[in-house]
């Protein structure tokens, strides 16, 4: 079957009703909504104190203000982005509600398309409040870092919707017992992403893969912001490059997957 | 073949308002070792209803979603409303729908939240009128701002009822709608998709364990079993085949293997 016919003629309309389907279920349950707020502000205040306590320790440290509470911040855009987007696909297999939507209009590219807006809404409700206690508590402001961050939170999101597709796939595929990949495989990314250290730090052969992954230019490019004041446009553009090759593989993951999916007839089962 | 010969094979907008609301051709679907459909072949005119029956594993439930677009064949071929499925299904999909027992709505979100949402993924115009109007007709009123997970089971079952008539389908594909219900509300329910029906000439297939409710609704029935159409025809007509009263006995006399005992009766 071509699943690409599916995808001609997106529709604004049903991908509203998808945005409001999860806005309705996260404004009916306020536990969810906690759920957002908990762990960044729990992160931005463990951090926040343990860089408190090393500046005032070491020299490095307090001339490179900013990079651990920085790296905090901008890692959790990258895994709450990619949570956002993965827990609102999980809401549909734990309501049991997936034969619904694949039995709507509803093409996958909507879907898709739906489910990246919610990452971002959801980002917005955990993220912007950490940024602020960031700001008060240790008066780091991370939107002093102006053009930069944008470029920075672009290339975050994008690696975060493109392990979120992926994820999503294998879960259509293989059912909720997969629903730990969900959970974990970010982590499996983030001692190579370099989110505290610098690539040097590596041994060479490991330094190769770890430049296959698009944080580790946002992360390399937030320390040479904070620590020389040189905005690395280089470090931005190679990571934009990989993470465009990284969201079409992942549709295409996606698509694979979906038609494994339908071969299997666990659209209509999706559980264990 | 050429291009102009693989134009001339396409069917046109006249072909596919005349054609079937169903057409299954030799469908054949095997799950690992497993042959839930195995090579069958049927055609529902527009506005019939039939009734799809069959034991636990007879491939009920697999038919259906083929016909849905949610299961790929293993060969063979379904068209529905003139175009294949799932090679076509945007065309098709925003005018059908259909109620499963495998399929729940969002637990959370309220009757009016979920209807609210289905409408718009669905393009329903007048969408408060129409859930009004649904709401009216199925007796949903008293509890359509309640959570859905919090309604008793025939409140989830005439809930479900409501999104599959939500977009005023064509074709309306039922597995086992009259489930939890109790004979009050399943009779009026029934009465409903008559009326619902006779109305828009639609065409609905049913899958269902209540032989009364099939006796009751269907024009035709087909009876599966491992996988195959062990008949087809109209109620009265495999009774007498089978030389009984009711099609309950029928299928025992199909579910227990004693088919050619019974038609032999028969003649």
């Amino acid at each position: 079957m071509s699943e690409i016919s599916l995808h001609r003629g997106i529709s604004m309309h049903r991908i509203g009703a998808m945005i409001l389907r999860y806005w309705y279920l996260l404004m009916s349950s306020w536990p969810r909504l906690l759920e957002l707020l908990y762990w960044p502000a729990l992160q931005v205040i463990t951090w926040g104190f343990l860089q408190l306590y090393i500046a005032q320790n070491a020299n490095f440290f307090a001339r490179a203000g900013g990079t651990l509470i920085g790296a905090v911040i901008l890692w959790d855009i990258l895994f709450r982005g990619q949570l956002g987007f993965s827990i609102s696909f999980l809401e549909e297999m734990w309501a049991r509600n997936l034969g619904n939507l694949m039995m709507s209009p509803l093409k996958p590219i909507e879907f898709l398309l739906s489910l990246m807006i919610m990452s971002l809404i959801r980002l917005a409700i955990g993220v912007i409040p950490m940024t602020l206690l960031a700001l008060f508590l240790f008066h780091f402001n991370v939107y002093a870092l102006g053009v930069p961050l944008i470029a920075f939170f672009c290339n975050l999101i994008f690696t975060s919707w493109s392990v979120g597709i992926f994820v999503s796939g294998l879960v259509l595929r293989n059912g909720l017992g997969a629903e730990s990949i969900v959970w974990t495989l970010m982590f499996a990314i983030m001692p190579l992403a370099c989110v505290y250290y610098p690539v040097s730090v590596l041994p060479v052969w490991l330094q190769y893969v770890a430049w296959a992954l698009p944080p580790t230019y946002v992360f390399e490019g937030m320390r040479a912001l904070l620590i020389e004041n040189t905005f690395r446009t280089d470090l931005m553009l190679s990571a934009l490059a990989i993470n465009v090759v990284l969201l079409v593989a992942s549709f295409g993951a996606f698509l694979a997957l979906l038609r494994s999916a339908r071969k299997q007839g666990s659209l209509l089962s999706g559980g264990e | 073949m050429t291009e102009n010969d693989k134009a001339s094979s396409r069917p046109t907008v006249a072909d596919r308002s005349s054609s079937a609301a169903i057409a299954v051709d030799h469908l054949v679907k095997v799950y690992k070792q497993t042959r839930a459909v195995d090579d069958i072949s049927f055609s529902l005119p527009r506005g019939s209803i039939t009734g799809l029956l069959g034991g636990n594993g007879a491939g009920k439930t697999t038919t259906i979603a083929t016909i849905m677009g949610l299961v790929l064949p293993t060969s063979g071929r379904v068209q529905v409303l003139g175009y294949r499925m799932p090679e076509e299904s945007a065309s098709v999909l925003g005018r059908m729908n259909f109620e499963s027992p495998y399929v729940d709505m969002p637990m959370r979100l309220t009757v009016r939240q979920n209807l609210t949402v289905f409408g718009k993924l669905y393009a329903v115009e007048n969408l408060a009128g129409r859930i009004a109007e649904l709401a009216d007709d199925l007796d949903l009123t008293d509890f359509i701002d309640r959570a859905n997970g919090k309604l008793s089971a025939g409140q989830k079952t005439r809930v479900a009822l409501a999104k599959a008539l939500i977009n005023h389908p064509e074709l309306l594909l039922l597995d086992e709608p009259t489930a939890s219900l109790d004979p009050d509300t399943a009779d009026w329910v029934r009465g409903h998709l008559e009326r619902y029906r006779k109305a828009n000439n639609a065409t609905i297939l049913l899958a269902s364990h209540n032989m009364l409710e099939v006796e009751r609704l269907c024009d035709r029935v087909i009876i599966m079993k491992r996988g195959r159409i062990e008949d087809d025809d109209a109620p009265e007509a495999i009774m007498a085949r089978y030389n009984r009263t009711t099609l309950e006995e029928v299928f025992l006399d199909v579910a227990r293997g004693r088919v050619n005992g019974a038609k032999e009766a028969a003649r």
